[in-house]
């Protein structure tokens, strides 16, 4: 065989992962085939190839054996390529030598029979045989990283993500589409199972975000595009206008104070509708930064143009101008973390709860509001009729485990609705009813959170409530919320009259899930929630170099293991900053120009814009340190003058002939 | 909607103990001028005994009224009666998407010489007033205001579920809004899909009247001095058992009508053919509600 590397020896290593493919492909026989294959010097097959000794035994055998080509036939290259081109490269082989061939995903796990599946380890061994007699010696090339971070969403996870980045000097820029930082948290009254306040937890890290040096904070802001690649994101942010300058805002909240409405009159988004706001207001009174939003769908000035304008009179700083408009900014970062948090499943859309029909039925988020003490009622638990509960129905599930909404549990529902159950009861000392499918009380100190409300007095009782209805089987149940259950543990239908009804709503990834999906390139599973690269191994990463999850986005998750995931994002991310620079994959295209035609095809077609057009020349143009080496442009260039590093038409066609002539 | 209009199948009941609900639809439908022809030579929907014992029968006798329709050039068959409405409208899911039912279907009306019908729709009263004449073209055509007080309206099980081409099967509300809209306010009535009692009320009396008195009990206590149903199977049974419960002490008698007897009535129909005097129950406040003076008193 013709090669530009003299005698071509090759080695072949049939891995057996145990029994997972050597329990359907005959791995000896597959090696016993390769050893027949033209150039090949060895072929083995072994119980573990990625472990220790497997690596050292294809080290040795380069030496040995003088082996200048190396075939792994086992698992996915997304797990073990990496690990392979390390042994080659112990054994002293350039990396790019060696080849993997996937008899595991792409064979044995999606085939039952013996026979077909070890001829297709032979087809794909002889394939790859043919193919890396072709393959050249290439250089890893390598890209600096910028130090600054993106954190996308200002909840608690980007919040802790920031301020991890921030206190190890690293310049970070904090986007939170809300008028303030604080997300969901800052909603919540109590945290379970310790019972210690949210605000006065969550409150001295939101200053601290504003107060830090290293964060730059855009609040009412979202991010419009982002560009580039790890190491180098140009990420382009529009700053939605207040209609009140920060930077001359003192934060004294006159302008709400004489606003030509004299009462609030509009729904209150943080307080669930359950409070009124005016069309200038601060969403709660600790919102980072102080600076007031001024809401144009509700402000006469905007509606018609024709207000007396107080809150300008009002403003000692002369910050209030309703001719702002919304700013974009460019800026440039190395890595981001994307932390945009869930949506509370919408309770109407299980009509048989009653939720937006019954006044008296309330979402647990309501609920959070209403024991507030900062809340609409001052913690004061009156329901909209005026009168406080002497009876609390908790339904849990609502929008999780369900069939015809959502599948997933949503992991914080059993322990907040149980925080519930005993603020409520301590508030109103009414009898409360958690109605439950299964109680899910596995983290720290939630068992015994969960004894200690049995022993509160509580009621539980298993089974999904089927409605929730006024309809008065009997005098007792007049003027009251029916829930209408089967107990599952007393084996009978039951009709528990209420005067309040809980819904404890579940978590859902946000509506424009798959539009932020798209802007950041990473991927959703099917439900909407955001998918990490691994599992259990790469929770935090995504499959785009230098964008990492962390909180809610990923799927449901509760306050601690929402923090302990922005902390191991924030880790990910500084570990690439401090390393300062990436090694590139080299399987990049380029261009042979004495073929290039110069018909820019091949321009427009790059997701990554790393084609650019010499003009002087009329050559296309490639650069390496942007392509990501999709191999679009080789595929649609009409001339074939666009080749790929790896992929080169030469060791595509060898491979093509070779998995071909096993039959 | 085509100009023809409809076509009509009346089903069993229409010709029975649901007389006044085919009375006050063909006066209604005449008022609002959609005209309708009625199928020919129709014979049993095939529901409820059919349907639970043998449900290839049953599709069979359903298929062979579609065939018919398919056959008279009417591709939207209306069925008033909420057991055919839903029998028929099955019968075209189940063919649709059983091959084996689709295969026995065909066999069957091959065998009586008749053809496999496609393009053929089921259409129930409600959702045709609803979509094809609309709340605002009713409340426009309303001439007489309505004296009978709140209205509690009650749908049943079979008109909206499975399917919801009627109504939505969690608080349906067309027919509350058609009342609405010819001026007769309804209350929020948390019964209105719950059982009537079913065909329980002839085996297992006692259960089936006791699910009916739950219904009535609970319309009287929210407000209501009318049920208005669409079904004829839930106004018999909540029509029928009132004087029995009556003699067990229980104090009840209210009307319940066909929502096309409310509507034929607000839009002008005649008093005499609406079947006004086919109900047994709150004959008093029927003939209060309903005497007219440009129409003699029905009794």
């Amino acid at each position: 065989m013709p090669d530009q590397n003299g005698s071509v020896r090759i080695g072949v290593y049939v891995c057996h992962c145990g029994s997972n493919i050597a329990g359907i492909v005959d791995c000896k026989a597959v090696a016993d085939y390769a050893a027949g294959l033209a150039h090949v010097a060895v072929a083995r097959d072994y119980k573990y190839m990625c472990s220790e000794p497997g690596q050292e035994l294809l080290a040795k055998d380069i030496q040995e054996h003088k082996l200048n080509r190396i075939v792994v036939a086992s698992c996915s290259p997304h797990l073990h390529e990496h690990t392979f081109r390390e042994a080659v490269l112990k054994g002293g082989l350039n990396p790019f030598f060696m080849h993997m061939v996937n008899i595991r995903e792409h064979d044995s796990w999606v085939h039952l029979n013996h026979d077909p599946a070890t001829g297709k380890a032979k087809n794909l061994v002889s394939g790859a045989v043919r193919r890396v007699a072709r393959q050249r010696a290439l250089e890893k090339g390598s890209v600096d990283i910028h130090p600054d971070v993106l954190v996308v969403g200002g909840g608690i996870a980007g919040i802790h993500a920031a301020l991890t980045l921030a206190n190890a000097g690293k310049k970070v820029y904090l986007v939170e589409r809300q008028p303030t930082i604080g997300g969901h948290m800052a909603q919540f009254d109590k945290t379970f199972p310790t019972l210690d306040c949210a605000a006065c937890i969550l409150t001295p890290k939101m200053s601290q975000v504003k107060a830090h040096k290293n964060i730059t904070l855009w609040t009412y802001s979202d991010v419009q595009k982002v560009d580039g690649y790890v190491g180098n994101y140009s990420v382009k942010v529009r700053k939605r206008t207040r209609y009140i300058r920060e930077d001359l805002c003192s934060g004294c909240q006159q302008c709400i104070e004489e606003c030509v409405y004299k009462q609030p009159k509009f729904y209150d988004e943080f307080n669930q509708g359950l409070g009124k706001r005016k069309p200038v207001y601060l969403p709660f009174p600790q919102a980072i930064p102080q600076t007031p939003v001024i809401d144009p769908e509700t402000c006469i000035m905007f509606k018609s143009g024709k207000c007396k304008k107080t809150c300008v009179e009002a403003c000692e700083r002369g910050a209030i101008d309703f001719e702002l408009k919304d700013e974009e900014v460019d800026i440039k970062v190395g890595t981001i973390i994307v932390a945009t948090g869930f949506k509370a499943f919408d309770a109407a859309r299980v009509p048989y709860y009653g939720y937006g029909h019954y006044p008296n039925v309330y979402t647990s988020l309501e609920i959070e509001r209403l024991v507030n003490a900062s809340g609409p009622t001052s913690g004061h638990v009156v329901m909209r009729d005026g009168k406080e509960p002497k009876s609390v129905g908790i339904i849990h599930c609502v929008g999780s485990r369900d069939e015809n909404t959502n599948r997933w549990c949503s992991r914080v529902c059993c322990m907040y609705s149980l925080k519930l159950a005993h603020l409520l009861k301590e508030h109103t000392g009414a009898e409360v009813f958690n109605f439950y499918i299964d109680m899910r009380t596995p983290g720290k100190g939630f068992e015994e959170f969960y004894q200690r409300l049995l022993k509160e007095g509580v009621h539980f009782i298993r089974g999904r409530v089927a409605e929730v209805t006024d309809w008065a089987y009997d005098p007792s149940e007049e003027g009251k919320l029916v829930l209408r259950v089967e107990d599952t543990l007393l084996g009978m239908v039951r009709r528990i009259p209420v005067d309040m009804v809980v819904l404890s709503v579940g978590l859902e990834p946000h509506k424009d899930a798959q539009e932020v999906r798209r802007l950041f390139n990473i991927t959703c599973a099917n439900e909407g929630w955001f998918l990490e690269r691994h599992p259990k191994l790469a929770p935090v990463n995504t499959f785009t170099d230098g964008i990492f999850l962390a909180g809610a986005c990923q799927g449901p998750k509760d306050i601690p293991d929402t923090v302990a995931q922005a902390g191991a994002a924030a880790a990910e991310a500084l570990a690439l900053i401090d390393a300062g620079c990436i090694e590139q994959e080299p399987n990049t295209a380029y261009v042979i120009e004495e073929h290039c035609s110069g018909c820019k095809t091949c321009v427009p077609l790059c997701p990554f814009g790393a084609i650019s057009f010499k003009s002087e020349v009329n050559k296309a143009e490639v650069n390496a340190a942007l392509c990501k080496g999709c191999g679009t442009c080789v595929a649609a260039c009409p001339s074939g003058s666009l080749q790929q590093h790896l992929f080169e038409d030469d060791e595509i066609f060898e491979e093509i002939e070779g998995v071909l002539a096993y039959v | 909607m085509s100009a023809n209009g409809f076509l009509y199948f009346p089903g069993c009941s229409l010709r029975a103990t649901g007389a006044a609900y085919e009375e006050s639809l063909l006066e209604l439908f005449r008022v609002l001028a959609i005209p309708l022809t009625e199928l020919d030579d129709w014979n049993c929907c095939g529901a409820t005994s059919y349907m639970a014992v043998d449900e290839g029968s049953a599709f069979l006798l359903s298929s062979r009224n579609l065939s018919i329709a398919a056959e008279m050039g009417g591709h939207e068959i209306m069925a008033p009666c909420a057991a055919c409405y839903l029998v028929l409208r099955k019968t075209l899911d189940y063919v649709e998407h059983y091959p084996e039912i689709r295969a026995k279907v065909e066999a069957g009306l091959r065998a009586a010489e008749l053809k496999a019908f496609t393009g053929v729709k089921v259409r129930h009263p409600l959702e045709i007033l609803y979509n094809e004449v609309g709340v605002k073209a009713l409340k426009q055509k309303t001439t007489r205001k309505w004296k009978g007080g709140k209205i509690a309206c009650y749908y049943g099980c079979q008109a909206v579920r499975p399917y919801d081409e009627v109504d939505r099967p969690h608080n349906p509300m067309r027919m509350d809004e058609l009342m609405n809209a010819a001026g007769a306010p309804t209350i929020d009535y948390a019964l209105k899909t719950k059982c009537c009692g079913g065909s329980l009320t002839g085996t297992i009396h006692e259960v089936g009247v006791n699910l009916n008195e739950i219904l009535l009990r609970e319309a009287v206590r929210k407000g209501a001095g009318c049920i208005v149903t669409i079904c004829p199977l839930c106004q018999f049974n909540l029509d029928t058992y009132q004087g029995e419960m009556r003699a067990r002490g229980v104090a009840i008698d209210i009307p319940v009508l066909y929502f096309t007897q409310v509507l034929a009535w607000a839009l002008g129909g005649d008093i005499g053919k609406i079947g006004l005097k086919r109900s047994i129950s709150g004959r008093a406040a029927i003939e209060k509600w309903f005497s007219s003076e440009e129409a003699p008193a029905y009794a």
